[in-house]
């Protein structure tokens, strides 16, 4: 095996050092009933590197991926450009290969490119502070529940239903766990509808939200403060090159999915959650946070901060379970957010907004109906079709086209709608096609 | 290399100070659809915006910069006792990065990613096996996620017996990862912490004492954080179980038993894995992980959905679980990752398998053995793929403590262990090869222990004032704390704690 | 270590004065010596309620956190407002500007060590 390097002396000459036979003494505490024989586990033969590779591209063939149809699906997953510098640094055996930075002087690149991230993420969200990352969008979301509830010891959970449906149940689930209540707020015309709040820790919001929608955050954090509760926005970054960051709205916590800033969609993982919040809440924060200080000789360098919230120090009582960040991923977001620059990310969103408004236009020429007319939207937008959304998703595969998320499994009475992004990736001939074939499908 | 500064790279800058207005870092899509009037299409548009402008070579030299000054697995040996810092095959990456893997949507319908299905289906039977658990589920993003899923399963097995309100309780030994405890708070359980004994295992006396029918379970990390595999452990299975119990395994430790003995036929009923550890999977610099769960078909009615399974032979999903406890994360897991793992898998196959514990704890056992006059084992007893050492004497006669030999190590070009872990062990030296280290690597760091210990002797404040050889010494982190600077800005301010 | 006669200690390390019915507590010299320096000082709000052997606060220094226990019952009438931003008096004068919290007592103060105890134990 090439990754074991071990050539037959070598073994006799450890084993003589260690003062044993074989290698099977050293096991020898392992009660025997409880070992099994080498090679006797029913699992395929082992494979050389070049059937390897040919095996694994024989399976991923059976996908079709997004090179093979022209997206227009969304919902938390987007199909952005990735400029090549990203991967050609994230591909880098120093930063690939290394673990959590517990060692500084060893880790002063992660360490000061974490600091960028962090600095870039509160500054896209308009927030004091970020972390270095969490899991996904919708564990930070569910992260920043729990953290509502520690600072106001109250125990609802105020989530509105323009929240992304699988962040929901994510937090549904850390909710049980924690025996917190999770209560929905229902929308109206594509928009939040909060009503009265009671008890509240927190009210959740998404920015824009899962129809796309630029929710009203100011009265949301009217709402939030007249109750007492913590506001919590769950924001798209992109997005945060055009519209008000929620930080500007007073917002409490932000988190959000760092996928969009340079990570591949990979059938969803691994992704990058965002986690920003007001200084107050420093010391709250679950997961890992760099800072810069100096050397006894005063020179800079960056050091993991405010360690003691950790679970390796503090145990049952750590703000978090969480252990690693995201470190990979929210290092490509770092490489994006720097490659893009302000003037980058302001042309990503732009096209973005350019190709959705066209998108509207040609989709509603084409027989579809918005079901939110009324709606300011960034690059998501929902449609209502004479037939039922799924039909029409799976005629349209077939057309090489993926349409957008058919809302009937989440929204009862949205059968016949659809979910549709428009990235800067598409091009005014692919949503003049689309727009064509979507004519032909629902005639 | 010992001492001497590494001052041929440059230093780096924060890449804020390097901006100049108008420059662009990549070559942006440019529409070709109409112009629109922003104000009108959004409602509003946001003025200022403080990203850093330059240019595509400039960007990439600053990260060039960057990894010049951090040390991953490809820049030397890093015994991250715990961590299991193994090689990455760059396979792995190359699968990872096939477009028919890493172009796909997670919200596409199940009826366009067969090939993905096939992926999970196919590490879940690997993993199945090599476990010797009934069920394997990858929704689980890192290990402490997975850990929180197995006590969330615990949880709503209880509930589902009428129990849930009584069993309040998680036992965790001494020696156990924080993970361990906080994860236990995070699904709402009380924490109490079950000693280690004279020879290092679970104390079964205050064990026995601890069960009653507050108990909901147990964490037990087999082989332990001491990197001993604990003798006993079908008898603590049996009684945890006789008390209502449930017993999870810590499968941190993985590395030591693949292909030797497996945690399912141990007693357990449920065990996290890291598949970033002991299935190769690149650490990224602290994630992402990648944290696999098995259970025993008693858990099953409570899987996360939705659950990946094989009908008739072919792949599909089913949501359909009344009494699962829904979602952990938002997809299916890491899936890029689980592309990593079964490639490595498939590596090393049926064949070869075992051969990753057996050398894995073949290289331990030998740090421990050519590093036994300088620094003893904390219990004398074979280790399994870790070695656990104490520098205790060094403290009590020289003032140097295992911080100071590893931050001298740094300078002799190896990355530390893990220090002061397990907590139960006095100046704690954690040291894990791994299988793909050779031995010369092994016998260079060995020398290099060696010489630091005698350092220690003869001039300890050269461990005290290192390391010397990188661009910064050791980091005030009272000040990093106290001066809390976790942003840049414009101007130069702290954030107010 | 400086162990003051006039004070009595808990074996957690906290000591406290006692005037009237109202006692100053804090940790030991000892205590803060062993956790080096002190970068943050969580204490709870003046009126609350505490027990003899509770914790009532913690004290952390860069890479450990310690809890600090109630040595008496009583309520917290006063919390040193100091620490907020200057935490590092607990480690410079731990028996005199860096005190935690004053309390209210309420019931008689037992169990406590003098000054010789106090010194045994933690030799």
């Amino acid at each position: 095996m090439p990754y074991i390097p071990h050539t037959v002396e070598d073994r006799q000459e450890m084993l003589a050092t260690i003062g044993a036979r074989s290698i099977d003494e050293l096991f020898r505490e392992i009660p025997d009933d409880l070992k099994i024989a080498p090679q006797s586990l029913n699992i395929p033969s082992a494979l050389d590197e070049s059937k390897l590779l040919a095996h694994l591209t024989q399976i991923s063939r059976k996908n079709v991926d997004l090179t093979r149809v022209v997206s227009f699906l969304g919902a938390g997953a987007y199909d952005r450009f990735i400029p090549a510098t990203v991967n050609a640094v994230i591909s880098r055996g120093e930063f690939l290969t290394a673990y959590t930075p517990y060692q500084p002087e060893f880790s002063q690149g992660y360490l000061q490119s974490i600091y960028e991230f962090q600095s870039m993420i509160a500054e896209l969200y308009g927030m004091d502070v970020a972390n270095a990352s969490m899991y996904d969008g919708a564990t930070s979301l569910a992260e920043a529940a729990i953290l509502a509830h520690g600072v106001t010891g109250r125990k609802k959970i105020y989530v509105s239903e323009a929240v992304h449906p699988h962040y929901r149940q994510v937090l549904d689930t850390y909710c049980w766990s924690m025996d917190l209540d999770v209560v929905q707020m229902p929308t109206e015309g594509g928009y939040t509808k909060i009503g009265e709040l009671e008890d509240a820790a927190c009210i959740l919001i998404q920015y824009p939200n899962f129809f796309g929608s630029i929710e009203d955050l100011a009265a949301a954090r009217k709402a939030a403060t007249d109750s007492g509760a913590m506001f919590i926005v769950c924001a798209d970054p992109v997005a945060m090159a055009l519209i008000t960051p929620p930080g500007e709205f007073g917002a409490d916590i932000v988190v959000g999915e760092g996928q969009q800033l340079g990570v591949p969609m990979g059938l969803g993982g691994p992704y990058v959650g965002l986690f920003a919040c007001k200084s107050e809440f420093v010391r709250r924060i679950p997961g890992r946070i760099v800072g810069r200080t100096t050397d006894h000789d005063g020179r800079e360098g960056f050091v993991m901060t405010l360690r003691t919230r950790e679970q390796d120090i503090r145990r049952e009582k750590a703000t978090s379970n969480i252990c690693t960040n995201e470190a990979l991923m929210a290092l490509a977001c770092t490489v994006y957010l720097e490659a893009m620059g302000k003037n980058g990310l302001k042309q990503v969103a732009e096209t973005s907004v350019r190709n959705t408004q066209y998108t509207m236009k040609a989709l509603t020429q084409a027989g579809a109906k918005l079901k939110y007319p009324n709606a300011k939207v960034f690059d998501e937008f929902v449609v209502e079709l004479p037939k039922d959304a799924s039909e029409v998703r799976d005629k349209l595969i077939d057309k090489g086209f993926l349409a957008g998320l058919p809302l009937g499994p989440y929204y009862k009475d949205q059968a016949n709608c659809l979910l549709v992004a428009v990235t800067e990736n598409r091009s005014k001939e692919q949503i003049d096609a689309f727009a064509s074939a979507l004519k032909e499908v629902i005639r | 290399m010992k001492g001497q500064a590494v001052r041929s790279v440059p230093l780096p800058k924060l890449i804020f100070e390097k901006s100049r207005k108008g420059r662009v870092g990549c070559n942006v899509p440019v529409a070709d659809t109409p112009e629109v009037d922003l104000k009108a299409a959004l409602g509003q548009v946001r003025e200022e915006l403080h990203l850093p402008e330059v240019s595509e070579l400039e960007v990439l030299r600053h990260f060039t910069i960057l990894s010049h000054v951090n040390y991953g697995i490809e820049t030397g040996f890093y015994p991250l006792g715990s961590c299991t810092m193994k090689y990455n095959p760059k396979i792995n990456e190359r699968t990872a990065a096939l477009p028919g893997f890493s172009m796909l949507h997670p919200m596409q319908p199940a009826s366009m990613i067969p090939g993905a299905m096939e992926i999970l289906l196919g590490v879940q039977d690997m993993l199945k096996e090599i476990t010797g658990f009934d069920y394997i589920t990858l929704q689980p993003v890192a290990g402490a996620h997975g850990e929180m899923t197995c006590l969330m399963l615990i949880r709503a097995y209880h509930e589902s017996r009428g129990e849930g309100k009584q069993r309040h309780t998680i036992l965790v030994p001494d020696s156990a990862h924080g993970t361990n405890p906080a994860s236990a708070a995070r699904c709402g359980y009380d924490v109490k912490s079950i000693p280690t004994d004279a020879d290092g295992n679970t104390d079964l006396k205050a064990l026995e004492a601890a069960l009653d029918d507050s108990i909901a379970g147990l964490m037990l990390t087999n082989p332990s954080t001491l990197g001993l595999f604990e003798p006993n452990i079908t008898k603590i299975c049996e009684m945890v179980h006789k008390a209502g119990g449930m017993v999870f395994c810590d499968g941190a430790n993985m590395n030591a038993m693949v292909g030797t003995t497996r945690p399912g036929d141990h007693g357990f009923d449920c065990m996290h894995l890291n598949l970033h550890k002991t299935f190769s999977t690149p650490h990224g610099g602290g994630g992402p992980g990648c944290g696999a769960i098995g259970i025993k078909s008693h858990l099953e009615p409570f899987l996360p959905v939705p659950i990946v399974q094989r009908v008739d032979g072919k792949p599909s999903l089913d949501w359909h679980r009344p009494h699962s406890i829904g979602r952990v994360s938002p997809y299916y897991g890491q899936f890029l990752m689980e592309v990593r793992a079964y490639t490595y898998l498939r590596a090393y196959g049926k064949e070869k398998m075992h051969e990753i514990s057996h050398y894995a704890v073949l290289n331990a056992n030998y740090i421990k053995a050519r590093l036994k006059d300088v620094l003893p084992a904390a219990y004398d007893r074979p280790c399994m793929h870790e070695c656990v050492l104490t520098a205790e004497k060094y403290k009590k006669q020289h003032g140097v403590r295992a911080l100071d030999i590893s931050k001298r190590l740094i300078d002799y070009g190896f990355h530390p262990p893990t220090n002061y872990f397990p907590l139960i062990v006095p100046e704690a030296m954690m040291i894990e090869p791994t299988e793909t280290e050779c031995k010369e690597t092994l016998d260079a760091f060995c020398d290099a222990m060696i010489e630091i210990c005698t350092e220690a002797v003869n001039d300890p404040d050269l461990l005290h004032n290192a390391p010397t050889s990188q661009i910064v010494g050791r980091l005030d982190e009272t000040k990093a704390v106290k001066e809390l600077d976790v942003r840049w800005r414009t101007k130069r301010e702290g954030v107010k704690v | 270590m400086n162990v003051p006669a006039d004070l009595k200690y808990t074996s957690s390390h906290e000591w406290v004065k006692m005037e009237g019915d109202i006692a100053t507590i804090g940790i030991t010299d000892h205590a803060q010596s062993e956790l080096g320096d002190i970068v943050y000082v969580d204490l709870p709000e003046v009126g609350r309620a505490v027990k003899a052997g509770d914790t009532f606060g913690s004290i952390e220094s860069v890479k450990t956190v310690s809890d600090v226990y109630a040595p008496v019952s009583g309520e917290v009438v006063e919390v040193n407002g100091m620490l907020g931003a200057q935490s590092e008096v607990v480690n410079t004068d731990p028996y005199g500007k860096g005190y935690l919290v004053k309390i209210k007592v309420n019931g008689a103060a037992d169990g406590l060590l003098d000054a010789a105890a106090y010194t045994a134990s933690i030799s």
